[in-house]
């Protein structure tokens, strides 16, 4: 009963946050002055018509109400109209289309580094200033300190390019479908497409990024769990463990792993929530398709309706990360009270 | 016993001491004071040592070395782009690395097109004995010429339209410093017919337009370059005593242009040298350490004013972040209950807005400077981790005894929070403020890097800007993203083990634990 309340009361915080910042950025977006005149070889008439069914005309208030019913009506964010490519198209389609490199990515990145990342921190805690954790501590201050666009264009340039191991680009659909004249793959516009992305030469190509994107995980999840392990490997209840008979394995694994991984599970729990968003800098190095260049290409263009939607969609993944991974420490620790004095 | 029973008379006390006063040994050692006591254990932490030596080397490479170069980060030139990094040095030892050249791979023509540049020129544009190799591609066998390319000579003879003014000025320069740079003009009607060739200026020879609408070479029977200079007709307007090949003016030395315009053949290196020579800008020759951008411009000099925009931009940020910050921070500890939950609300909701929006919103409303965009949304948002932190150390020594008798004793609240509380957080707080500086430095160089904020303006540039425009060439021309990419990462390297060592100087008690 104690929990339930904690947690609808965090939800509603989180609402109300959300909402704050989401109305606070649709008008200070619409409050803009946007573009209506009509590119080459179009009618202004009726671009501008199109605006004002829309309703782009109307007071701000009104403009809003509009905004959230036709989400909450039809699923309608708007339409694309500065990126050429995306130009009159359904926001929330293009969104849906970008999603699945984006997702299938970092799964996959997380797949890779969870493990990798906390073997590597086990290894460096049960090796304490011995070679094994000098080594990984240090490469886990490179990876941690280099940016990613300097590693990500290391390894497009030395294994992609260089040394030809992996392919260059992400295959597009169009590669895909001629590749595996069999499987009979469809492209439809405006869904997911999930069946093109799970076959080889895709899940290859995808590759470069995976490992790009892993990096930063596996290094952040050794750090920390080599930090984690390290303290309660020096408690008193190791010493406890030890003087009862267990062998350094046994309790080791038996009461150190397990307290070391109250606040490294959470952080797991969070990293696959934020699968979503993406990385902005990893998706434009690789040219992945992916919801990330899509904020880019809005931001850089200026389309205010996909803008609004993705902002949106960061916030909200933000937010809720953070909700989920606060909650989650209660869950694997229940001696951890939330919420309280 | 009764309390009377103890008189003691007055006479029998004696003063200890009668003369000089009554003091307490003087301590025989120093104070160590906690600056003191950070500093010794900083001292002993000798990768953090080093890391700030390299940090401060960044730093006085950022300062110092825009003032030193004769470049600026304006300049450019069109012909000098994608230049390999050339180090003088290397060059007159004759070392084949960072010496402006680089490994190139090319079919006949494009070797013969080099070689034919070292023959007018008289400039070692291939390097080495060129190795060739066969390729068979597809059935075709294709003869591939493996050597190293002086990317700076590969320059040769470019044209270039002058004034009739201008041309005798150049001509006066070639007789006052006895050097060839005008160089005679190619008959117009044997020039390459090939699109791509037309503008060519380096073509001195004799060619043909082959299978595909591309150039080929035509050779006499030895197998030597056949020369189309024009042939001295005597209206050029040459007047300079400086001839190709030998004493008398066989050739002409230009053609005439529409208006009072003359096409010329310049030798390129020395036409540049010419023409900073009256440009008096201090470049000498065309040397550049680290290369130029497709632009062509110095790469050292607009990485090191990136980097020093990047530093100057850093350092504000962390000063007014650590006030603003512990200011904020202060109040909200110190007074704790409702001004605090208000308060940090506030810091809450402010913290959860990405820092994404926070910059596209600012953007798109200021219609200033992106410059000024990136300082408004850093002071917006940073402040709030060091009003946290603030926050919580007030927190933690609020209600020591020391506290309480400073109250006691009457102190206001600001003498109290500035006074007694604030001491004591302030080696967390340095920590922290020093490690803002590589992340303000990392989100700056993202965000140019991504191209959301625009800070390559005349004569600004970033070292985001710099890698963006590496990624674009990182497979033809990886120098470019080569040196910006081990700026930053050194730079982070050094920043993060120089955090880590000051956080374990500051507090002990947390040696080891990661954040």
């Amino acid at each position: 009963m104690y929990m339930a309340k904690y947690i609808g009361k965090r939800v509603g915080l989180m609402i109300i946050t959300f909402l704050i910042i989401f109305v606070t950025c649709f008008v200070l977006i619409k409050l803009l002055p946007f573009d209506d005149t009509a590119g080459f070889g179009q009618d202004t008439e009726k671009i501008r018509a199109q605006f004002r069914a829309r309703g782009y005309y109307d007071p701000i208030p009104q403009q809003l109400v509009q905004y959230l019913r036709r989400i909450f009506k039809d699923g309608d964010f708007g339409i694309g109209f500065n990126i050429p490519e995306y130009r009159g198209r359904y926001v929330w389609d293009v969104f849906v289309e970008k999603l699945p490199p984006t997702i299938l990515i970092n799964v996959y990145s997380s797949l890779i580094a969870v493990p990798i990342g906390i073997a590597l921190g086990i290894l460096a805690a049960l090796k304490k200033n011995k070679w094994q954790d000098h080594v990984i501590s240090t490469g886990v201050m490179v990876v941690i300190s280099v940016p990613s666009f300097v590693y990500g264009s290391l390894l497009l340039f030395l294994v992609c390019f260089k040394l030809d191991l992996l392919p260059l680009k992400m295959a597009s659909f169009a590669e895909i479908i001629k590749a595996y004249p069999a499987e009979n793959y469809v492209y439809t516009p405006g869904s997911a497409n999930w069946p093109l992305f799970f076959n080889q030469k895709m899940f290859v190509s995808m590759l470069p990024a995976v490992f790009a994107m892993s990096f930063g995980s596996i290094a952040g999840y050794a750090r920390f769990t080599r930090a984690e392990l390290t303290e309660v490997l020096t408690s008193e209840f190791m010493l406890l463990a030890r003087t009862k008979g267990l062998t350094k394995a046994q309790a080791t694994t038996r009461h150190a792993l397990r307290n070391a991984m109250v606040p490294i599970f959470p952080s797991i729990v969070g990293e696959f929530i934020s699968v979503l968003s993406g990385s902005l800098v990893l998706e434009k190095i690789f040219s992945i398709p992916g919801v990330g260049g899509l904020y880019l290409s809005a931001i850089n263009a200026n389309d205010y309706d996909f803008f609004m939607m993705l902002s949106g969609f960061y916030l909200l993944v933000g937010l809720v990360a953070s909700l989920v991974i606060d909650l989650s420490y209660g869950v694997i620790d229940p001696r951890i009270r939330m919420g309280a004095k | 016993m009764k309390a009377q029973d103890y008189k003691i008379s007055s006479e029998k006390f004696t003063f200890r001491a009668t003369e000089g006063g009554l003091h307490d040994t003087k301590l025989e050692t120093k104070p160590v004071t906690y600056f003191r006591d950070a500093l010794n254990r900083f001292a002993r932490n000798k990768g953090s040592i080093l890391a700030f030596g390299i940090i401060m080397m960044l730093v006085l490479f950022a300062v110092v070395t825009p003032i030193l170069s004769p470049y600026t980060v304006e300049y450019h030139d069109t012909y000098y782009r994608f230049l390999q990094p050339r180090n003088e040095l290397f060059v007159k030892l004759g070392i084949p690395f960072w010496d402006g050249g680089t490994f190139k791979e090319v079919n006949k023509l494009s070797y013969d097109m080099y070689r034919a540049i070292q023959i007018e020129t008289g400039r070692q544009v291939i390097m080495d004995e060129p190795e060739i190799v066969t390729e068979t591609y597809m059935g075709k066998t294709k003869e591939l010429y493996q050597f190293r390319l002086d990317t700076y000579h590969a320059v040769g003879v470019q044209y270039v339209t002058l004034s009739t003014k201008e041309y005798q000025a150049l001509q006066q320069y070639q007789d006052e410093k006895q050097v060839q740079v005008i160089y005679p003009i190619t008959d117009p009607k044997l020039r390459p017919k090939a699109e791509q060739d037309e503008n060519n200026a380096n073509i001195w020879y004799r060619t043909k337009l082959g299978g595909g609408r591309k150039t080929e070479i035509v050779y006499d029977k030895e197998g030597n370059f056949v020369p189309i200079y024009q042939a001295n007709d005597g209206t050029d307007l040459y007047t300079s005593t400086m001839f190709w090949e030998g004493e008398e003016k066989l050739y002409n030395y230009a053609q005439k242009m529409d208006g009072d315009l003359w096409k010329i053949r310049v030798d390129y290196r020395e036409y540049y040298v010419y023409t900073h020579y009256v440009a008096g800008d201090g470049i000498t020759e065309p040397s550049f350490l680290l290369g130029t951008t497709d632009a062509g411009k110095d790469i050292l000099t607009c990485l090191s004013s990136g980097a020093r925009f990047s530093f100057i931009l850093a350092m504000i940020v962390a000063t007014v972040n650590l006030t603003v910050g512990a200011i904020y921070g202060a109040i909200e500890g110190y007074y704790g209950g409702r001004i605090d939950i208000v308060m940090e609300r506030f810091v809450e909701l402010l913290s959860s807005i990405p820092f994404m929006i926070v910059i596209t919103l600012l953007k798109y409303h200021l219609k200033v400077d992106h410059i000024i965009v990136l300082f408004i949304s850093f002071f917006l948002t940073g402040w709030t981790g060091m009003a946290a932190r603030t926050r919580m150390q007030f927190y933690r020594f609020k209600n020591q005894e020391y506290v309480l008798v400073a109250r006691t004793l009457g102190a206001r609240d600001r003498r109290i929070m500035f006074k007694h509380i604030f001491p004591n957080a302030i080696g967390t707080l340095i920590t922290s403020s020093v490690l803002v500086i590589p992340s303000v430095i990392f989100s700056e160089t993202s965000l140019t890097y991504l191209g959301i904020i625009d800070l390559n303006t005349g004569s600004m540039t970033s070292v985001g800007t710099l890698l963006a425009k590496g990624q674009t060439y990182l497979f033809t021309y990886p120098h470019i993203i080569l040196f910006p990419a081990i700026f930053i990462s050194l730079l982070m390297l050094s920043f993060n083990l120089f955090g880590n060592g000051l956080r374990d100087a500051f507090n002990p008690s947390l040696r080891g634990n990661e954040e």
